[in-house]
């Protein structure tokens, strides 16, 4: 199924009118029994771009997400908003789950749990499925789905709580080329419509498509955080070019 | 061997007349284990829900608690819920002994370690992959437990049958409670006990093929709900 998405438009799209706050990590460490897997993270997510976050496996992406969405706490340090006030965020992760209902309350559910009314929640779920191509299938039960079409609905239950900052790790990981181009062209739908996309990759062209920014991480810690073409034609650190360089072509 | 013969003859022309006595007591035998797995499904299923997601001082040893509780001797029940209820008991102004209430708390006693550890199980299963998406979607564990029980129905069906089994076929327990009266708390199993006693093996027979047939249906109708349901469980 293809899902007919605006094609992606030159930068930082603004069109919601406030910005989110800044996501500030301040000697943020994590440690998981005696291993220390996020070393000394200082960092400031403040424009509303297209954050990649890259680095090796086990370079510890994936826990400095759910760090940020609050899903796991700090051993030491902080993860805080600024200003600070209760932000809307979501995430998807590499492996979407989907509820043991139909599609169409799979995204019902997170907009339950985000106190919509009942008569809200049908039309923006709806609404949501339309935006990711699922509508056909809205009746549909949800493990029936295949991997893409999971993702795209994990997307569109993230999408429909319209979250300020959605965070996705490695969404494309398992997906073919055409449901990953899907599940990209949807991030970008996501962002044009306002939200600040947080995302890790193992995928260097998915970077360079997606990316505004870069974040990359190597054994705990962010060693570049630079704007997109300066990380891919002029990379600081000697970690960053070595993992360039292992691209394969 | 020849007796058998003869036995299964007679069982099998009790069940072809439907002998009023053998239907009333298989009605009720029916009734009272129902009952007693409706009442431990609602106690029970939550209860393991909470023991599978929720982290709290002594989780583990409850766990190892209701585990253990799962193999509880029949008639230890039937003794202790004798006890509560016999008219110097706690609940003795009640007048529930020698009643088919009794049988229900009695059986719903029995089975109700079984629902919670078989539930716990299923939803410990289930929180495995649900657990971060429901967190990320800001779940508490009060919202995060019906989710899960209903997310697991297909599994809770399954451990309320394997309730529903153990209640029907214990004698100890209902034996004690309900006194065996005839027309007012004879069930199938203390039914079989007593006919086979007093050497009427084709009553204790009949009887044994209903049970039987009863344990194999249910298990049958359970099998057709999840093929059937099967699309919309996973």
């Amino acid at each position: 199924m293809r899902v007919d998405l605006p094609a992606r438009t030159s930068t930082l799209a603004a069109a919601s009118p406030a910005a989110p706050p800044a996501l500030v990590l301040e000697h943020l460490h994590y440690a998981r029994a005696g291993q220390l897997i996020i070393d000394d993270v200082n960092i400031v997510l403040s424009s509303r771009a297209r954050s990649l976050i890259l680095g090796p496996n086990g370079a510890g992406k994936s826990v400095l997400m759910r760090l940020c969405h609050g899903l796991l706490m700090p051993t030491s340090g902080s993860v805080r908003w600024a200003p600070a006030r209760p932000v809307r965020q979501a995430m998807v992760f590499q492996r979407p789950v989907v509820l043991r209902r139909s599609v169409l309350a799979n995204v019902t559910y997170g907009l339950r749990l985000a106190g919509v009314t009942r008569i809200e929640r049908r039309a923006r779920a709806m609404d949501a499925l339309e935006r990711v191509g699922l509508a056909a299938l809205a009746a549909r039960a949800a493990v029936l789905l295949s991997g893409g079409e999971r993702q795209r609905l994990a997307l569109a239950r993230a999408w429909a709580l319209e979250p300020e900052v959605l965070f996705l790790d490695e969404p494309t990981a398992n997906l073919d080329p055409a449901s990953a181009a899907a599940v990209e062209r949807i991030v970008i739908a996501i962002h044009e419509a306002g939200t600040r996309i947080v995302m890790s990759t193992h995928n260097l062209g998915q970077a360079r498509r997606l990316a505004d920014e870069i974040l990359f991480i190597d054994q705990g810690r962010v060693i570049e955080h630079v704007p997109a073409p300066q990380f891919f034609t002029a990379p600081g650190s000697i970690n960053a070019r070595r993992y360039l360089e292992a691209e394969l072509p | 061997m020849n007796d058998i013969g003869i036995a299964l003859q007679q069982a099998a022309s009790l069940l072809a007349s439907a002998e009023p006595s053998l239907v009333t007591v298989v009605l009720l035998s029916l009734e009272v284990s129902l009952a007693a797995v409706v009442l431990a499904a609602i106690a029970g299923a939550p209860l393991g829900a909470v023991l599978a997601i929720c982290e709290f001082p002594g989780r583990r040893l409850l766990v190892v608690i209701f585990n253990a509780l799962m193999g509880l001797p029949p008639v230890m029940v039937g003794l202790f819920v004798y006890v509560l209820l016999s008219r110097a008991g706690p609940l003795g102004h009640f007048g529930l002994l020698f009643t088919p209430r009794a049988m229900v708390l009695a059986q719903a006693l029995l089975v109700w370690p079984i629902v919670v550890a078989l539930s716990r199980q299923a939803v410990e299963d289930l929180w495995v992959e649900y657990a971060e998406p429901l967190q990320s979607l800001g779940a508490s564990w009060w919202q995060a437990v019906p989710t899960l029980l209903w997310d697991a129905r297909h599994a809770l069906i399954t451990v309320l049958l394997a309730g529903f089994g153990r209640a029907v076929a214990e004698v100890g327990a209902v034996m004690i409670v309900g006194g065996n009266i005839d027309g007012v708390t004879r069930v199938m199993t203390t039914s079989i006990a007593l006919e086979t006693s007093k050497g009427n093996l084709a009553f204790a027979m009949a009887l044994g093929f209903v049970l039987l047939a009863l344990v194999l249906a249910l298990n049958a109708l359970a099998f057709t709900i999840r093929q059937r349901t099967m699309p919309h469980a996973g």
